[in-house]
């Protein structure tokens, strides 16, 4: 989840988020993430707040696990991260 | 995080149990890892020391530094070995200073820290591995030690105990502070307050990296990352960036090195960087210029340590905005749940976690420990089987039956091979015994006022183990006396034209089946005329007969040979060249030494790869049975009874054009009843020189499992051990260095009289 693949994924992100559902987002397969790439979960955390519809994040992979450290988001996302 | 690190390391070493439980539980294994463990983070950090003092600037290097000190403290915390952490926990201090910048790197901490780590290993050995009390002599070292170290942690108390108060700061400096317009803030954290332009990341820059950056100019005590600016959904444009920080950053860095991290943040981006203890005012002026509602980031800042809650109000009172600050109480509610320091902790344990697992995962697919007693029980073993193979094999060969001779020849291939891979098992690399001697080098140099450099090649050439342990000494001698003797002072060897600065040069090389291990100096080289003029005095050469440069050169291998003037507490007793020289016999080597005046003096060791089997080569004498060293066997010709008539008397023949010298086996080891009516001459080659050695009968080659004699034997010239055949008859092994020498110098003899 980079600058280069963020517009498109947002794209896709978009699709999902309109629909009244619970939705999970597993993040074991994320190998990099910079800021474009944290900017989506937190939009889209923002979006599924605002329609109280649920959204976890699962399985962070290191690249999320670091930059949610760097910049100390992992209580804004609030969900548990596996100590596996 | 140091918690976390503490607890997985207690969790490697609760699985190596597991692993190890079927077999045998010792109690002590635990320990026993702790102590090789640390054994190898101390060897570690002597190397990185070591390398610090050339580039002391290496920041890879410090880190690995202060982890390995962590992991010796933390583990030992586990262990309970109370004197290991208490005075590893100091030398940590140190290291973080060291790391975080604020103490520089200079001779003097790393001779410190390089004393330390050799308490430390003190301490290991002592506390862990014996489980004794410090004696007097360590308390005192240990008292020296802290002393010493204390000098560079001195003011470190004051900000140790801050760095602890900061998480408490919004409770425990709630105390009224001098309010008022003007007035200093009580934090002593920088405060950097960012809000960067949208297209940032379409320049190619992500703050990411900048905080990253940041993080290693000091400690980020907080960071809060505020989404507010980035809008709706719908018009959120995914390359734009809308993120801002408020950090916080304990740090001694200047202003301009902190403002540099954001020298290419282009215009449209907000930076504040607030030094600490800066003025209420300027927070102020902070708060009112951030884009976001001001008592958000009053509370953040509160939240965050900048400010004191006492500070916040009375700053934006006195700036008539108290209308707001009833709103307040819900807010900072909400924040510290944000901040929830649970979550960042359970954040951080499993970041942890994770690197570690990698960094394990990776590490223990490609090594496991194994204790050297099993390797070894595997490899008498894998002797037994090579002496039961040709036992087979022998039997199969009289039966005449061809498929059981096939079945016992793919079986012998099978044999040789597990022989092989299983002797590969214990061959370490040399390089690390070389690296040992870096800190020899740098010690002895300092000690006499001689700067050497110690160049290491060939360290990945493999060694058998038992060797590699055994061959220490003998190398530590040579390096002292390259050191002593060899290299000269720094102003004799300007006034040579040499550069002042000596070096040292270690280099192994296999060779066939040995290896060879060079020790070179470029120091004056070996004095000839004095060791003649001193071995003439010891009436080891007889005057008026003037030997050859080598002949006198190896001279110094004689016991209590010393040619040194003076004699220091290193070498020039006397003691020393000959015991490297019987030492290295011992392992089936040999030394040669090579010199030239002004120039230097290079040691050549030679040494066979491992000590427990060989190729060998049987040959046959009378009715006993002798092995040579495959490796050493060169060629086998016939001596004809002409031949041998005409040679009789000289003791050489003329191998195509060469001479040769051989030795009459039958004659050397006194076998009696006369020669075979043809004899054969196996050619064997040690060190550079060849020789003959005259047989009845040639018998082929295969392998032999080395049998040491006993010491009644340990006289015998030209026997090297014994070896059990596959018929059970007991064959001798030809020692053919020494059956070599013993040629050479009969022909050299002879040649002489003549």
């Amino acid at each position: 989840m980079t600058i280069y693949t963020a517009a498109a994924l947002k794209k896709e992100l978009m699709e999902h988020l309109t629909e009244p559902c619970e939705r999970e987002i597993d993040l074991s397969e994320v190998s990099k993430m910079d800021s474009a790439g944290i900017q989506l979960l937190i939009m889209a955390k923002r979006e599924t707040t605002r329609h109280k519809t649920p959204l976890r994040l699962i399985g962070h992979s290191l690249a999320v696990l670091e930059i949610f450290n760097t910049y100390n988001m992992a209580a804004y996302f609030s969900d548990p991260v596996s100590l596996s | 995080m140091k918690f976390a690190q503490a607890w997985s390391l207690g969790k490697q070493a609760v699985s190596d149990n597991e692993k190890t439980e079927n077999m045998s539980v010792n109690p002590n294994t635990f320990v026993q890892t702790y102590i090789a463990e640390a054994h190898a983070l101390l060897q570690e950090m002597e190397g990185i020391l070591l390398k610090l003092e050339n580039d002391p600037h290496d920041a890879d290097s410090i880190d690995a530094l202060f982890r390995a000190a962590h992991t010796i403290k933390g583990s030992a915390g586990m262990f309970n070995l109370d004197p290991i952490v208490e005075f590893t926990h100091i030398v940590e201090d140190v290291l973080v200073r060291v790391r975080d910048g604020n103490v520089e790197i200079v001779a003097d901490l790393l001779a410190v820290l390089l004393d330390s780590c050799d308490y430390i290993l003190h301490l290991v050995e002592v506390v862990a591995e014996q489980g004794e009390q410090l004696d007097e002599v360590a308390h005192a070292r240990e008292a020296g030690l802290r002393k010493r170290l204390q000098v560079y942690r001195a003011d470190d108390h004051a900000v140790e105990a801050d760095s602890q108060a900061t998480r408490d700061k919004i409770a425990s400096k709630a105390v009224p502070s001098a309010a008022g317009k003007g007035s200093e803030v009580s934090s002593d954290n920088w405060h950097i307050s960012l809000r960067f332009g949208q297209n940032i990341l379409r320049e190619g820059l992500d703050p990411l990296y900048m905080i990253r950056y940041l993080s290693s100019l000091g400690d980020i005590v907080s960071i809060t990352t505020l989404p507010d600016a980035m809008p709706e959904a719908a018009e959120m444009d995914a390359e734009a960036f809308y993120l801002g920080f408020e950090i916080d950053l304990k740090s001694a860095a200047k202003k301009e090195t902190i403002a540099d991290v954001f020298e290419f943040v282009l215009d449209g981006s907000l930076i504040h960087i607030l030094p600490p203890h800066s003025k209420t005012t300027e927070y102020v002026e902070l708060i009112r210029s951030l884009p976001e509602d001001e008592i958000r980031v009053g509370e953040i800042l509160v939240a965050t340590g900048a400010l004191t809650r006492q500070e916040l109000q009375d700053s934006l009172s006195a700036q008539q905005h108290s209308v707001h600050s009833d709103g307040s109480t819900t807010l900072i509610g909400e924040i510290l749940i944000e901040q929830g320091s649970v979550k960042q902790e359970v954040l951080q344990a499993a970041l942890d976690k994770q690197a570690q697992a990698k960094d394990r995962k990776s590490n223990e697919s490609r090594f496991i420990r194994v204790q050297t007693d099993k390797l070894d029980e595997l490899i008498s073993l894998v002797g037994e089987l090579v002496t039961a193979g040709a036992g087979a094999n022998l039997l199969a060969h009289r039966s005449n039956n061809t498929p059981l001779k096939e079945a016992t020849s793919v079986m012998c291939g099978l044999v040789e091979e597990i022989r092989d891979s299983s002797l590969n098992l214990r061959m370490v690399q040399i390089g690390e015994t070389f690296k040992h001697f870096q800190r020899v080098v740098r010690d002895v140099g300092r000690e006499l006022g001689k700067e050497i450099d110690l160049i290491i090649t060939g360290g990945e050439s493999e060694l058998d183990k038992t060797l590699i342990e055994k061959i220490s000494d003998p190398l530590m001698h040579l390096v002292r006396n390259a050191i002593d003797h060899g290299i000269e002072s720094a102003e004799t060897r300007k006034a040579a034209g040499k550069p002042a600065k000596g070096t040292i040069r270690f280099n192994a090389y296999h060779d066939s089946s040995s290896i060879e291990i060079e020790v070179s100096d470029d120091g004056a080289g070996l004095n000839r005329d004095r060791i003649l003029q001193k071995a003439r005095e010891r009436g080891l050469i007889p005057v008026g007969v003037t030997p050859s440069d080598q002949e006198i050169y190896n001279l110094i291998f004689e016991a209590g040979f010393s040619t040194a003037e003076v004699v220091t507490n290193l070498s020039g007793r006397g003691v020393g060249m000959d015991v490297v020289s019987r030492n290295i016999a011992s392992l089936r080597g040999s030394v040669h030494l090579d010199s030239v005046p002004g120039s230097g003096t290079t040691v050549r060791i030679r040494l066979p790869l491992t000590l427990a089997i060989i190729d060998g080569f049987r040959v046959g004498v009378g009715k006993s049975s002798y092995v040579v060293p495959l490796d050493m066997v060169l060629e086998c010709i016939e001596l004809t009874e002409a031949e041998r008539q005409e040679t009789h008397e000289r003791n050489y023949l003329n191998l195509r054009g060469e001479v040769l010298p051989y030795v009459l086996l039958r004659e050397h080891f006194e076998i009696e009843g006369a020669g075979a009516r043809r004899e054969n001459v196996v050619v064997v080659q040690y060190g550079g020189q060849k020789a003959g050695l005259v047989v009845d009968e040639l018998m082929g080659e295969f392998q032999i499992v080395i049998k040491p004699l006993g010491k009644i034997f340990s006289n015998l010239r030209g026997i090297d051990g014994s070896t059990i055949l596959g018929s059970g008859e007991v064959a001798l092994i030809l020692d053919v260095p020494s059956l070599v020498q013993m040629a050479i110098a009969r022909e050299s003899q002879l040649v002489s009289r003549h």
